[in-house]
């Protein structure tokens, strides 16, 4: 089941995507975001389709993978697809079968909205299989620092999260031991009606709970003993290196928002 | 010689407020010169870890003093001490703060505002001490526990520290683990010198310390060198401590009338007085 799920998921690689500063590819991503709702007809569409392809092609990730792992959020898509062609009572009569009319502007409507939500959906996954997660809590770090002036906790924010991705693994490792043992113990999740299968969650989860509690007690007593005081006077051993990349990928997508622009009607 | 650590009549409880109250550490007194290796060695709840704990700072004592480098150990002073420290600790994955091998190596140095050139080279020498150079990259689920511990170490080291505390930091690992950590140890201290206290209830690993400290009930036991503390034999088993291997089989072989030495503590050297055995006759 994992192994599908593309959402959240980083293959390492050495392309021009991969190569991107984090910041850049969060700023990116995030102006690429609000600038997909500048689109309102046919050419804008397929200018925003045409430059997500592009960028497909330039993070080297293959694209029959990034598909088949999007499964889920096609079902989504293609619900939303469906509303529009049925609800959307404008424009000509296109089609009709007893009472199921199809008009012009419903059909429309529905491949634009497929096609915004498709673009998102790439675009978001693209940042993070290309982007490993730890640059990603670097990269949102450095952005959110000015948000320090107004007392928020950028740092600590960071470094939470950070733990917490190192952590996934080993909790991971240690649900699977604890799984094993229940199992041994003749626990059965697997059977039973929904009611016992939830029960039998319950020895799993409190020794699972109990551990990650003493983990971060030890972690906790580990990082002070090797001077953590919070963020204050930390030097930072990850250093984002802006480069011509990034200035590049950002203008591009300037020359898109400016074309978009004019080819909206 | 310089001391770097001097303990003082030091006490210590959890229930500051319970009269009764048992103490973890109860009027332990010794000193630690630079360059020594002390192993402390005691049955679980002994206090040998409280006192680990005490010795950084992570405690203070009710009574009695903590000296480290000269100073007493204070809340003012406390993180100064800290930084010319290193401790690692017995679960291998529990310590391991950074995503990647370099990054947690580098943790304790970006604490301490150290620039950027200078970490890499820090990091990199570290990484080499522990002959871990190229796993730099590497996450820590991919790696064993006797490596985890090798980076652990890394990352003290990286500090230059002065003193370094292993609390019972091979007690969760394979034998080819516990073998990586200790010859790692031997080959720093042969290098650089370095102190080392290790905290143990393994006293194969205590025979390699210059002064072994035998805990029990929140005292102190017996200090001195293996050698003599070893020769206590019948004591320290009622204490629950387990004999080295070499040290149970001579006794064993003394029943049947096979002499060795008393304190035969090393396999090489009984090996040795066995093979030798006829020939000297």
């Amino acid at each position: 089941m994992m192994e599908k799920m593309v959402f959240g998921r980083y293959i390492p690689g050495d392309s021009f995507v991969h190569r991107l500063d984090p910041r850049s590819k969060l700023i990116f991503v995030f102006i690429f975001i609000a600038a997909v709702f500048l689109a309102n007809n046919t050419v804008s569409y397929a200018l925003l389709l045409a430059f997500t392809l592009l960028s497909i092609l330039a993070s080297k990730v293959r694209i029959g993978f990034l598909i088949g792992g999007l499964k889920p959020v096609m079902f989504l898509i293609a619900f939303t697809f469906l509303l529009h062609i049925f609800f959307t009572k404008e424009g000509d009569l296109l089609f009709q079968l007893g009472f199921l009319k199809i008009y012009e502007e419903g059909l429309r409507q529905g491949i634009y909205i497929s096609i915004r939500f498709l673009v998102l959906v790439l675009m978001t996954s693209l940042l993070t299989l290309t982007t490993s997660p730890i640059s990603i809590t670097d990269g949102l770090e450095v952005l959110l620092n000015p948000l320090k002036k107004v007392k928020f906790p950028v740092h600590e924010l960071a470094l939470m999260m950070s733990i917490s991705l190192r952590f996934i693994p080993t909790l991971m490792d240690e649900t699977d031991k604890i799984l094993k043992a229940q199992l041994a113990r003749g626990s059965d999740i697997s059977s039973g009606t929904m009611k016992e299968r939830i029960q039998a969650v319950v020895p799993l989860l409190v020794p699972l709970f109990v551990s990650a509690f003493k983990r971060a007690e030890d972690l906790a007593v580990a990082m002070e003993v090797r001077g953590y005081r919070g963020g204050e006077g930390r030097t930072r051993y990850r250093q984002l290196k802006w480069d011509w990349r990034d200035t590049t990928a950002l203008l591009i997508l300037l020359a898109v928002i400016v074309a978009l622009w004019f080819l909206r009607g | 010689m310089e001391r770097i650590l001097s303990l003082q009549d030091v006490r210590f409880t959890y229930t500051p407020d319970d009269p009764d109250g048992r103490h973890a550490v109860d009027g332990v007194s010794f000193d630690m010169h630079a360059g020594e290796w002390i192993a402390v060695v005691g049955h679980n709840g002994s206090g040998k870890s409280t006192l680990a704990r005490l010795m950084i700072g992570l405690l203070f004592p009710q009574e009695g003093t903590v000296g480290l480098f000269g100073d007493t150990l204070t809340e003012d002073n406390l993180w100064e001490k800290r930084s010319q420290m290193g401790m690692v600790f017995q679960n291998p994955d529990n310590q391991f703060v950074g995503a990647t091998v370099q990054d947690d190596v580098a943790f304790a140095l970006e604490n301490n505002g150290i620039p950027f050139e200078e970490m890499t080279l820090r990091v990199q020498n570290a990484l080499k001490q522990v002959k871990m150079d190229t796993f730099l990259d590497h996450e820590p689920q991919h790696l064993s526990g006797g490596q985890k511990q090798r980076v652990a170490i890394a990352g003290a080291l990286a500090l230059r520290p002065r003193l370094l505390i292993l609390d019972e930091a091979t007690s969760m690992l394979d034998p080819q683990g516990r073998e990586e950590v200790i010859r790692v140890i031997l080959d720093l201290r042969e290098k650089t010198g370095l102190s080392v206290i290790s905290i143990t209830h393994d006293l194969e690993e205590a025979l390699l310390a210059d002064r072994v400290v035998v805990m029990n009930g929140g005292r102190k036991f017996a200090e001195g060198t293996p050698q003599e503390v070893f020769l206590k034999g019948e004591a320290l088993t009622e204490l629950g401590l387990d004999l080295p291997f070499a040290m149970r089989l001579s006794a064993l072989l003394g029943e049947q009338g096979i002499g060795t030495e008393p304190g035969t503590m090393t396999e090489r050297k009984l090996v040795e007085q066995l093979w030798t055995l006829r020939s000297n006759r």
